[in-house]
C-alpha cells in the first residue's frame, strides 16, 4: 500500500520522487486496461463525480482528462467559461462553490492564472488537479512527458533532455524541468534570448542558445510551440526567423551523429517549431505522448480519489 | 505474537498434489479449461498447480494465467489509502472456457466478487469453480464457496492468514499468526 504525499496535484513542484514512481507504476497498469480492447474501463471511480473547469481553451488536455474520467467510471460535467455566469462576474470561489453544491467531488482545473489552482485548493472542500495554470504548471503533462521518456529508454535518471522555444510563457517547461530533474535526468533548455527567464540556470538547467549544440547533446528534444497569446511584445522580429534558427526539420535531425527521440506537447504550429515530415517521422513520440495522457492522467485520479475523504 | 503452522513440508505437497488430482476429475486434459490466479498472491498458487499438472499430465497444454482486480475491489475509497495495482498476464481468451479462479486464502470473499467481475472483461466463461489453498471457514460476508479447499481453518478476525512460497520466501508454508492485543485491556 502506499500513498501521494498531497491531496491536490496543484503542480510538480509538491511532489516526490517517490510520488512520481508510484503515479509511473499506476499508469503502466492503466495502460494494461486501456490496451485490452474488450475492457478500456474499469469501475473504480464509480461513486465519484468529477467536473473539469476549463477557463482556457483546450483540445487534447480537456478530452484526454475525460476520457481518464471515464474509463475509471467517475461521472463528468465539463464546465467552459466562455459559456457561463464568469463572464456575468462571478468569482471563482463562487463558481466553484457553486459547482460543489451540486455534489462534485473533484475539481480539474485550468485557468489562465498563475496559481489558481493553489489558490482554489486554499478556499474550497474538493480535491483539485491542475490542469494548466498561466504560465505557471501543467503537472500531468510533464508527468505524461518522462513517463513516454522511460517508456522509450526504460529510465528517467541520467537522460539527457533538451526543451527548445518559448520557455518564457510555458507552464510545459516549467513542470518538465522540475518532474525530469526530480527523476535525475539532465535537462537543458534553448531558444532566443528572450524567451528564457533571466535566473532559469537556478532551476539547475543549462540554457543554450544554439539549436544544433544543443541537439548534438541531447537524446530527447521537447519542442515546444510558441505562445503568441501570451506575448504582448515582439520577443523576436518574425515566426519565419525564428523557424530559421529554432526550428527542427529533417536535415537537422539527420545530420545529428546519434537518432535523438522528438517530442512536442503539443497543438503542432508545422512548419514554425518542428516541419511535417519531423512530426510523423519514426523518431517522433508525439502519438504516443497523447496515449499515455490517458493512462497518466487515470493514474493521477485513481490515486488522489483512493485517499480517505 | 503465537504462530502456529498449519502446513509445512511434505504435507504441503501432499495437498498441492491432492488439488492437481481433484482438478484433473473434473477437467480431465484441460483443452477446454483455464487457471487463473489471483494477483498478488494467488499466482503463486495457480503457477505451482500449472506445474504439477504439467507433470502428471505431460504434452497437454496448461494454460495459467494472472489477474489483477484492484481496480474492481468494492473497498476503494473506503481504506486509508488506495491499492497499488499489479500486472494482469492473461494470454488467452476465456470464452466458453472453464476457468478455475485460484487464491492463497479465501477469507471474506470480497476478493473473488471482484474477480468474477474483472474476469467477464475477457469473456463469457462457460463455467467459473474456485481453488482456495486455506479456507478460513464461517467468516465469509458474502454467499461464495470454494470447489476445491488445500486446508480449512476455523479462525477469528483479529488472527491471520499467511502463505509462503519457496519462489518467494524460501520456503512452502501456511501459517497462523494470532495477534494478542494489549489495548484492549485498559
Amino acid at each position: 500500500m502506499a500513498e501521494l504525499s498531497t491531496r491536490h496535484l496543484l503542480g510538480i513542484k509538491g511532489l516526490t520522487a517517490q510520488d512520481i514512481e508510484l503515479i509511473f507504476e499506476t499508469a503502466d497498469r492503466f495502460k494494461d486496461v486501456l490496451n485490452q480492447p474488450q475492457i478500456r474501463k474499469v469501475p473504480s471511480l464509480r461513486d465519484l463525480t468529477i467536473a473539469n473547469i476549463f477557463f482556457e481553451n483546450s483540445t487534447r488536455t480537456r478530452l484526454s482528462f475525460e476520457l481518464a474520467e471515464k474509463r475509471l467510471s467517475a461521472d463528468v460535467v465539463n464546465f467552459a467559461a466562455s459559456s457561463s455566469s464568469v463572464s456575468k462576474g462571478e468569482t471563482l470561489i463562487d463558481t466553484v462553490n457553486n459547482i460543489l453544491a451540486m455534489k462534485v467531488d473533484m475539481v480539474v482545473m485550468r485557468h489562465p492564472y498563475a496559481g489558481a489552482a493553489t489558490f482554489l485548493s486554499k478556499h474550497v472542500k474538493a480535491q483539485i488537479v491542475n490542469a494548466g495554470d498561466g504560465a505557471h504548471e501543467h503537472p500531468t503533462q510533464a508527468l505524461l512527458d518522462a513517463f513516454s521518456i522511460r517508456e522509450k529508454y526504460g529510465d528517467v535518471a541520467g537522460k539527457k533532455v533538451v526543451i527548445v522555444g518559448d520557455i518564457l510563457h510555458s507552464r510545459v517547461a516549467l513542470s518538465n524541468i522540475l518532474c525530469l530533474k526530480q527523476l535525475g535526468a539532465e535537462v537543458m533548455v534553448c531558444g532566443p534570448t528572450t524567451l528564457i527567464p533571466k535566473y532559469i540556470g537556478a532551476l539547475g538547467v543549462q540554457v543554450e542558445h544554439n539549436l544544433i549544440k544543443a541537439l548534438n547533446w541531447c537524446d530527447v528534444a521537447n519542442m515546444l510551440r510558441i505562445q503568441l497569446e501570451r506575448q504582448d511584445i515582439k520577443y523576436f522580429p518574425s515566426l519565419r526567423e525564428y523557424t530559421m534558427l529554432y526550428g527542427l526539420n529533417k536535415d537537422i535531425l539527420d545530420s545529428l551523429d546519434k537518432e535523438i527521440t522528438v517530442m512536442h506537447p503539443g497543438p503542432i504550429n508545422r512548419g514554425v517549431e518542428i516541419t511535417s515530415d519531423v512530426a510523423d517521422s519514426k523518431q517522433s513520440i508525439i502519438l504516443d505522448q497523447v496515449e499515455n495522457g490517458v493512462a497518466i492522467r487515470m493514474a493521477v485520479l485513481y490515486l488522489l480519489a483512493g485517499q480517505t475523504p | 505474537m503465537q504462530n502456529i503452522t498449519l502446513l509445512d513440508g511434505q504435507k504441503f505437497q501432499i495437498t498441492i498434489q491432492r488439488l492437481c488430482r481433484q482438478l484433473i476429475e473434473n477437467h480431465n486434459d484441460f483443452s477446454e479449461s483455464v487457471l487463473i490466479g489471483i494477483q498478488p498472491r494467488g499466482i503463486y498458487l495457480a503457477k505451482r498447480v500449472a506445474e504439477e499438472l504439467r507433470k502428471i499430465l505431460p504434452g497437454n497444454n496448461i494454460r495459467q494465467g494472472d489477474m489483477d482486480i484492484t481496480f474492481y475491489r468494492d473497498d476503494f475509497r473506503r481504506r486509508s489509502a488506495p491499492l497499488i495495482p499489479s500486472e494482469t498476464k492473461m494470454d488467452f481468451i476465456i470464452e466458453g472456457k472453464k476457468v478455475v479462479l485460484m487464491d492463497d486464502v479465501l477469507w471474506s470473499g470480497r476478493t473473488i466478487r471482484a474477480a468474477m467481475e474483472a474476469m467477464l472483461a475477457y469473456g463469457r466463461p462457460q463455467k467459473v469453480e474456485l481453488l482456495a489453498l486455506v479456507d478460513r471457514r464461517y467468516s465469509r460476508h458474502l454467499p461464495i464457496m470454494p470447489d476445491y479447499v488445500g486446508i480449512e481453518v476455523d479462525s477469528i478476525a483479529s488472527q491471520k492468514v499467511v502463505v509462503s512460497w519457496v519462489e518467494t520466501d524460501g520456503e512452502d508454508k501456511v501459517v497462523l499468526l494470532s495477534e494478542i492485543e494489549n489495548k484492549q485491556t485498559d
